[in-house]
Formats: C-alpha cells, structure tokens, sequence
C-alpha cells in the first residue's frame, strides 16, 4: 500500500497499523505505552501523527492505514502535542534523575531530552503522593514514577500470563496495584517475580532490587547468552560491571523459546552464585583428609598417573566418568571422548538416567527418536494439551506461561497428576491418579478411544505397526478398570479420552512423573501409543513432548554422555559405529556397553575403582544418599570437576576448579532441540579454567593428543562425527540457534520430528500391561512420597541456594501433607517433622494443604539440610535404569 | 475462603452476558453489603477472572465497599463552600468522636464516616448527611449533639 510521512512515498505492507508502517520504513516515531509484544492500550498519546488531508492527530499505534495517507510525524502541531503530555507527565513524576536508578534507561528521559523539556510549566512534583512498595527482595515499585501506560500490567497479563497486578483506584490515586494492596509475593499475590514488569517499565518506577546503588545501565556491558537453569534455553542478556553479573535483562529475539523477553525468576535473579565466596579458584588435593590448595600442574599430574596407575592395576573398565547436564556440549563431547578415547571403555553417563533415560528409551523404540517432537512455540497451536506428570508452571515456567496463554485463547486443557498443580486450576479436565498408575489410566482412555471408533485408522494403517497387539492388550482395561487402579473416576478417564482423541492438533507434555518409575519406559510407550492412535504427531502442535529439566540435559545425551551410544544416537556396539569414531580419534575403542550412573555406584565394590565426576552431584541428586556416600567413601580415587565444593566433592581425592556458564563459550542444546550459543560474559575467578580446557589438558597429561582452540572448534569436530549435527557450526547460530536433526550447512533445522515418516521407519505400537509401583503403602510406611522441584530452587541447589535473594525468599526445605493427614498426626503447618523410609531418615518443616491428597506427600530434593534423596528407592525401570524416584513408601511424625 | 454458594445464582443469571463483572458486582453488594477479601476471591473463582482485575474494578467505583457499612452512612460535604466554612475541622471533629479515620465504620457498627461533592446547599454551609437527613451549618461543638440522635 503505498502512503506518505512526511512528504515522503512509501510502499508499506497493508493492513498494518501507522506505527507499524512507519517501523517498516525506519521512520521513527516516540511511543511509552506501546510494545509489538502486547496489546494496543493507546493510553500514552506519544505516538500521535497528524494526517494532512483532515488535520486530525491520529495515534500511530492504534489507527489502521489507508490508502494514500499523508502523515506529518514531526510537524509543529505533533511536536507541540506531544511536549504537552510531556508536560503533563513530567508534572506528577519526580525529576530526580541524578539518583534514578533507570537513568540512561529512561524512555521519559529520552523524550524530554529530544523534545527540549527541563521541568513541567505546571509544576514539579516535589513531596510523595505514594508508598515505596518494596515489600519483597526482588522487586522495587515506586509508583511516584510511574507513568499509569499499562505496559508492565499487560506483560504481566498477556505475556506472562500471572495476573498478579492491575490498576486500582482512579483519578489522581490511579496506580498499579496489587489486590487489598498486600503486595508482590503476599498469599494473595499470583506474582512469580519473573521480572518481566521491570523490562517492559518504559521509567524507572520498577527497577531490580538486588542492583539497587550498583550501577546504571549505561555503565553495563551486554553479553547475550543462554541461561543455566532448566531446559528450556531462554535467552538472557547478562548486564555485567567490574566483572559482576549485576542484573539480567530480556532478550527479544523471534525464533527463541522465550521471544517477548519471558523467563522465570530463577534465570532473573539466581546469579549471585556467580561472583559467590564459595567459588573453587584453585585444584584441590585431599591430603591427610584435608583439601590443600594445588597448582594445576601438580593436580593434573597427580590425576594423570593414579588414573593410569588404576588402568593398568585394574583394567580400563575400572574407572567411570560422569558427565554432566550443566555442561556445554562441547565439554560433554570431550568427557565422552576422554573416557571412550583416553580411558578406553563407554562406563560414561549423567543425569538424564535420573530424568529422561525412560525417555530416550521409550521413544527411541516407538518412534525411532528419544526427543522432544515438536517446538515450545507450538504450544499455542494445540487445540488440546495434555499435560501427564509435568509441573510446568514450577519446572518450566516460560512455557507453563505459554500454556496458559494458549487455554486463554481456547485451547482445551487435561491436566493429570497425582498433585493439585497449578495449571489444574485453569484445567477443562482434571485427573489426580494415585503415583505409579500412569499405564492403567492411558490404557482406559486407549481403551475407550478405539471402542468408541475415535481412532485415526488411516494414520495408523500408513504409519504405524503392531497396533493389533495393543488393541489385544487395552481389551483388559475398561475406564472402569482403570478407575479402580487409579482412584481417577471411569467418567473422567472417558471425557479426557474423548477430548484428546477429538483433537485436531492434540498434544501431549510430560515429564518426570512419568518416567521416574521402574515402569518409566512403559509409561513413555503407553503415551507413544496414545499419540499414535490418534494420529496425534508428526504435525504443528501435536506430539509427545517430554519438558527437559537441565538447561543442557538434551545436549548431553546428544553428545554421547550415554554408556550405549556415541554422539548422535550411534549405538557403540555397531562396528561401522565403533570404527569410525576409532578412526576419528585414532584409537581403538570397546564395543561393550558401559555401565549407567546408578550401576557404577552399585559396582563399586567389585569392577569400579576411580571415578571422574563432572559437574553433577550424585549425593543429592541420586536415590538412597546412604548407598551413593558408602560408594564414594569406597573408591581408590575420586575426582570431582564443579564450580563448588559440593556435598559430592567433599570425597573427592582431587577437586578441579571449573567455571560457569558466565565465564565461557559453548552451546547448550534445549528441550526443543534447539542448539543455542553460551557467551563469555565476565572471566573466571581465581585459576578456575573451562571444563573443556580440563579434560583436554588431563588427556595430554595421559598421553593422548587433544588439543582444540576453542569450544567452536570442538563442534566442528561433533558436527563431522555426528550427523544430527552436521550442520552445526558456531557462527550458524548467531541469533535463535538452530533445532536438529540439522545435517547440513544448507539445513537450517527441524521444527517437529517425524513428518510424513517415523525415524524409524514405520511407529511402533508396544503393548504395555500395568505393573504396580515396586513399594506400596503398608501399615508401617503407610504414605507414599513424591519427589520434585519447586520453582525457586534448582536441582541440587548448588547455585540457587547461593543465590542471595532466592534463598532469602525460600529459605526452608519442606515436605507437603494434605491437611486431612496433619490434623490426624497433629501435624500443624510449619511444625518440624520427621519422614522415614526403609532407607533413612529426614527432618524437614510440614507445608499443610491440599495439594497432594491424604495417603501422599511431596518434598523437594534442592536441601542439602533436609536431603529427599537419603529416602528414596534405587529399584530401576529394567530397559532405562532410571530408579523410582516417584514413588517411596514413607511414615511421618512430628518432632516435639 | 467462607461459603459463598448463595452467590452462585447470582453469578449463574449472568453466566452468558459478557462484562459481567460490574453488575455482579453490584448484585452481590446488594445482596451481602459489601466486598470483602473472601467475598471477590470467591468470585475471582467462579468467574475465572484474576482478583486482581476485580480488585482492580472494585476499588475505581467509589459505590463498590470492600468493608462493612454501619447502619448510617455519614457524608461530610467537602464542596468549596463547605471547605471555605470549616467543613474539614467537622470531619475531623467527627473523626474524633467515632475514632475513625475517612471510610472507615465505628467500632459498633453504627457509623459509617464518608465525604461527598457538593449537596447543592451551599448557603447553609457547612453541611453533612447522615442517611437522608441534611444538617446545615453545623458547628464542632454540635457534631456530639447530632450523632446522639441515632
């Protein structure tokens, strides 16, 4: 469409706004209440232009174009306009720039500057109308600068989906508020302080707490990069000063996982780890049961001869490495390689055996692929969402953000769990199945779905196999059935069946409490079966998507930190495998596959003598602590990689002081396959090095050549080996990564796997029979605990539990009971309380409530003080090895 | 949360009428008297609307109460006659006598302390209302007298 500003002819897009228009042709207009993330408010009135033809100011931002407009964006009446409601403004705002925090980040600033305004004609505002709201750690309001444009009122809204805060009063009381003005984070507060509201603040009346005094914006320097916390790979911008993360700002980048800026408040304001006391700055030598601080040559040295030393003893399969989720992936692709190439065995693996083991293992054998199939984007193209042992809003809360945007615009939602999670609040359908019966309520729905003919015959007939086998199978799984074993009543096991099999583009979420069981492979299977029966994947907005919980969980497992495959997948026990790594890294390697994480610390007694621990912490984060500590006190020798001294490290013979994700260059791979690039954004304290210069180093040490420049020249070396990625290279990810499979420089990735083909060919059907949990409730463990994370801690708490504001807001470890039970053991909310299992026990504080039903607790495992672990089950799902760390039988009792 | 059900026909007579709010709103404080905390947390529920949006709406409409109201309503007026003739040492007067600030309800429940615009009767400034009975020019030394009549 073809229009003019300011005398000038344009040929715009039609159907856009002024603004928009304008934006098109880089002609710059001045807005503060708008932002192309959120609604249209047209409250400002910045952003008036005046059309030539009528005379009339219009606002850009809310006034479609028509053919032919002639609009003057600087023309005297504009300007004029615009300095009066500058004025106005600037009369009820406190000119008290010189000690503003948001000085030289001040969109109000901006505009006085450009339009020539020192202070108000109507006067300037000089004694408080408000309170200071500063009622929590994270976030200061100062409602005296607020300039009432809505922005972080929609953000909160639309974007972030919290609705925690609105404007109440009016006329000259008018401000953001919360309700009865109990403030962020209050009981009555939805607020999850993801800080959203202060990087859509066009003025400094919200600003970050813990940067309050440090420094103004213009003082910071900006490194782009991905966060550390769970998978979902929000981009940051770390704002750095005196090498100091001083706060962390949004990143607004279409194509990323989190492109309006979103993230949580772990990513927000869990970084004061970084700069943490706490940090290792040299090698560390036990001594005497004492760690000595070391130089590196004598830690490498002496890390390099007791390794060989042990080989040579012991044979190579004595010495297991663990890898780690935390890592880039390039330093996951040397760990592997170190073990495989320089130790010469495939005893390698990580964490993703505690999370998503029966997830590779399950989808890899119904659909060829282990991984997530669809992207987080897609989230909001579902027209129904089934989420099935996943607690997104505390887990993955950027896309819990998106889910609940999606049910806003329609989207239909099945949540099942055996908690009352949040996102069962906005559910159409809710199921609270008893723990560990996931198999017996998706065969009732299967079971209803083929009944009822709500079953896609041509996808299954084209696309699938064996389905006769499952059809067979779910025969013995009526809804009534499956009520029985569930506790989920037969109706809505129908009506949740009904509305996924209806779907057009239905998708399935899940995560931990689906695979967290020594049936964990078969409750995967059961969801493929689901998702085939439907025709439910291999489309935009359908799946089956497990949510990944590190930040570089997928990574790892795509670099070969697995005891059965070498990166991309490529089993080690396939010669062509086998040799062409071989080939590659100019070694012969075994073709036995190696032993998982929780194999290796069962075997240490016999076959494993050393281990070489990277940035994982076993203690906390495995099943039944007592066994782990009995391990570790019982190996030859222990060397322990991590950015501090972990309750791991602490039995450590050597500990490497290692850097974090601020202080290096790598990529980390996200939940959604998405490879994304880690900057550099401050240096490492002390003689920490990068992980990755670590292992090449020991390697060297041992007599075999690993030298790389850098990390980038490491993933030219993945992307020659492994074909999922061989078209990575580092400078291809610029900007909003790439998702694989990417085979080559001309792909520029893939948005959902399994169009039009399985990876494996055809999808497989597996018959899958209900298995009980491996305890049960008796009468002297007569509740069954859960175990899980809550939103502001992190894993094993290592970095969150050092981050100062996070750990003062949620300080206590806890273990949540329905009121029903408490009042019966006269347990009172917050009372001590002692949980006991078959293998330990634990002290911790009592949260009373009705999220988890009577018969059933639940406790976090971040609390070093109160460790979930040391109660937990090692029993493991035989195909993946993932222990059952969802369902132990437990008795609770107060401490008087 | 207390138990609100008896709400629930309220909120069923306007379950298909978009901008419900404001007349549900309205119907609820006729019916129970004012808008608590419980009251707007129940309707936060039912209507699947954040509270914050009905804090929000509440507290802009002067008419909406989030407390209750004694059983009569005192309206101070604060027009410019009013204010020129003393209308603040009233109120403050006021305030005194039932220890309470602006909005607020005495301890028994008789009085409830509020400001209104101009009654129309400036000549006999200062003016208040209580219920529906005007007193013109009120003096502080009278303000104990007055409130004794009910």
């Amino acid at each position: 469409m073809k229009l003019y500003f300011n005398g000038h002819a344009y040929d715009v897009k039609a159907e856009n706004t002024i603004l928009q228009a304008a934006a098109e042709v880089e002609v710059k207009i001045p807005t503060l209440c708008y932002s192309p993330h959120l609604s249209i408010s047209g409250a400002c009135r910045l952003c008036l232009v005046e059309d030539e033809t009528t005379g009339k100011l219009l606002a850009a931002c809310s006034t479609p174009i028509s053919p032919g407009m002639r609009l003057q964006t600087e023309s005297q009446r504009v300007v004029a306009a615009r300095r009066e409601i500058l004025d106005l403004l600037l009369s009820d705002h406190p000119l008290d720039c010189l000690t503003c925090e948001a000085n030289g980040d001040c969109q109000l600033q901006d505009l006085a500057y450009q339009y020539d305004i020192t202070e108000s004609s109507f006067g300037n505002k000089k004694e408080r109308r408000f309170e200071l709201s500063d009622e929590n750690p994270f976030i200061q309001f100062d409602p005296d600068k607020c300039i009432i444009c809505g922005k972080c009122i929609r953000a909160d809204q639309e974007v972030q989906s919290s609705a925690a805060i609105d404007f109440v009063e009016r006329g000259f009381q008018i401000r953001v508020g919360t309700p009865f003005e109990q403030g962020l984070g209050s009981d009555l507060s939805s607020c999850v302080f993801c800080g959203l509201c202060v990087e859509y603040c066009p003025s400094g009346a919200l600003i970050y707490k813990p940067a309050l005094g440090k420094g103004r914006s213009y003082q910071f320097t900006r490194v782009q990069t991905t966060c550390p916390y769970c998978g979902v790979g929000c981009q940051l911008e770390l704002q750095v000063k005196d090498n100091q993360v001083i706060q962390v700002g949004s990143v607004f980048q279409p194509g990323s996982p989190n492109p309006r800026g979103e993230t949580c408040v772990k990513g927000r304001f869990a970084y004061d780890y970084i700069n943490h006391p706490d940090r290792l700055t040299t090698p560390l030598i036990k001594k005497g049961g004492e760690f000595i601080a070391a130089d590196w040559e004598e830690a490498l040295n002496l890390v390099a001869n007791r390794l060989l030393e042990i080989k040579n003893r012991d044979g190579s399969t004595a010495i297991a490495g663990l890898s780690s989720a935390k890592c880039t992936n390039e330093e996951n692709y040397l760990m592997q390689k170190f073990i495989r190439a320089v130790i010469g065995n495939n005893n390698i693996d990580h964490c993703a055996r505690l999370c998503h083991a029966s997830t590779v293992a399950g989808l890899a054998r119904a659909f060829g692929s282990g991984a997530m199939t669809n992207s987080i984007a897609e989230v909001e193209q579902s027209d129904v969402i089934l989420i099935i042992g996943s607690n997104p809003t505390e887990n993955h809360p950027v896309i819990a953000s998106k889910i609940k945007r999606a049910v806003k615009k329609g989207t239909k939602l099945i949540v099942a769990d055996p908690r009352r999670i949040e996102l069962a609040q906005m559910a159409d359908l809710k199921i609270q199945q008893r723990p560990g019966t996931d198999v017996a309520l998706i065969n009732g729905m299967i079971h209803l779905i083929i009944k009822e003919g709500l079953y896609d015959q041509e996808f299954i007939s084209e696309r699938t196999e064996n389905f006769a086998a499952v059809q067979a199978m779910v025969n013995d799984y009526s809804p009534e059935t499956a009520a029985k074993i569930t506790g989920v009543p037969a109706e809505r096991i129908r009506a949740a069946a009904r509305l996924y099999a209806k779907a057009q583009r239905g998708a399935i979420y899940f995560a931990m409490g689906i695979t967290q069981h020594h049936t964990g492979t078969d409750n995967v299977l059961s969801l493929a079966n689901l998702a085939m029966l439907t025709g439910n994947i291999g489309r935009e907005g359908t799946g089956v998507n497990p949510l990944r919980g590190q930040n570089n969980v997928q990574g790892a497992c795509d670099m070969g930190a697995l005891p059965n495959v070498y990166p991309g997948y490529q089993p080690v026990d396939r010669d062509e495998n086998r040799q062409k790594f071989a080939q590659a890294w100019n070694t012969s390697l075994s073709t036995e596959v190696g032993l998982t994480v929780v194999e290796m610390f069962n075997a240490v007694d016999q076959q494993i003598k050393a281990m070489y621990i990277m940035g994982e912490n076993p203690m906390l984060s495995d099943p039944d602590q007592h066994h782990i500590s009995t391990a570790l006190q019982k190996l030859d020798f222990l060397v322990v990689q991590d950015i501090f001294l972990t309750a791991t490290a602490q039995f450590a013979d050597v500990v490497f002081p290692a850097v974090s994700f601020a202080e290096k260059n790598g990529s980390f791979t996200n939940t959604e396959r998405r490879i994304q690039l880690v900057n550099q954004a401050i240096q490492p304290p002390g003689q920490a090095r990068a992980d990755w210069e670590i292992i090449a180093a020991l390697a060297r040490k041992m007599g075999y050549p690993m030298y790389y420049t850098s990390p980038a020249e490491i993933m030219n070396e993945i992307a020659s080996l492994t074909p999922i990625y061989g078209g990575i290279q580092f400078e291809r990810l610029l900007g909003a990564g790439i998702q694989w499979p990417c085979r080559d420089k001309n792909c520029t990735g893939t948005k959902y796997l399994h169009q039009g083909r399985f990876t494996r060919g055809r999808g497989k059907f597996h018959p899958v029979t209900y298995l009980p949990p491996a305890e049960e409730a008796d009468q002297e463990y007569p509740f069954i605990m859960m175990t899980g994370r809550m939103l502001y801690h992190f894993h094993t708490g290592t970095m969150t539990r050092r981050s100062r504001v996070i750990d003062h807001y949620e300080a206590q470890a806890y273990v949540e009971i329905n009121k029903k039970d408490a009042r019966k053991l006269g347990i009172d909310h917050q009372d001590r309380v002692r949980v006991i299992s078959r293998r330990g026990e634990v002290e911790t504080y009592a949260r009373v409530g009705e999220r988890v039903k009577t018969g059933q607790l639940f406790m976090p495992f971040h609390y070093a003080e109160s460790p979930a672990n040391r109660l937990t089950n090692s029993v493991l799902d035989p195909v993946a090895k993932i222990p059952e760390l969802k369902v132990t039988a437990v008795k609770i009792e107060r401490i008087c | 949360m207390g138990n609100f059900s008896g709400l629930d026909r309220i909120i069923e007579k306007y379950s298909d009428q978009p901008g419900k709010l404001i007349p549900v709103l309205h119907e609820v404080q006729e019916e129970i008297g004012y808008l608590s905390l419980a009251v707007q947390q129940y309707l936060a529920e039912r209507l699947k609307l954040p509270l914050s949006k009905i804090y929000g709406v509440v507290s802009f409409y002067s008419f909406f109460n989030t407390e209750p109201r004694g059983q009569h309503i005192i309206g101070v007026c604060m027009g410019t006659a009013c204010y020129v003739k003393g209308a603040g040492k009233i109120l403050e007067k006021l305030k005194s006598e039932l220890a309470i600030e602006m909005g607020q309800t005495s301890a028994d429940q008789r009085f409830t302390l509020t400001i209104t615009r101009c009654l129309g009767t400036c000549s006999m400034a200062p003016v208040l209302m209580i219920d529906d009975q005007l007193y013109g020019t009120v003096r502080t030394t009278e303000v104990a007298g007055i409130l004794n009549r009910y």
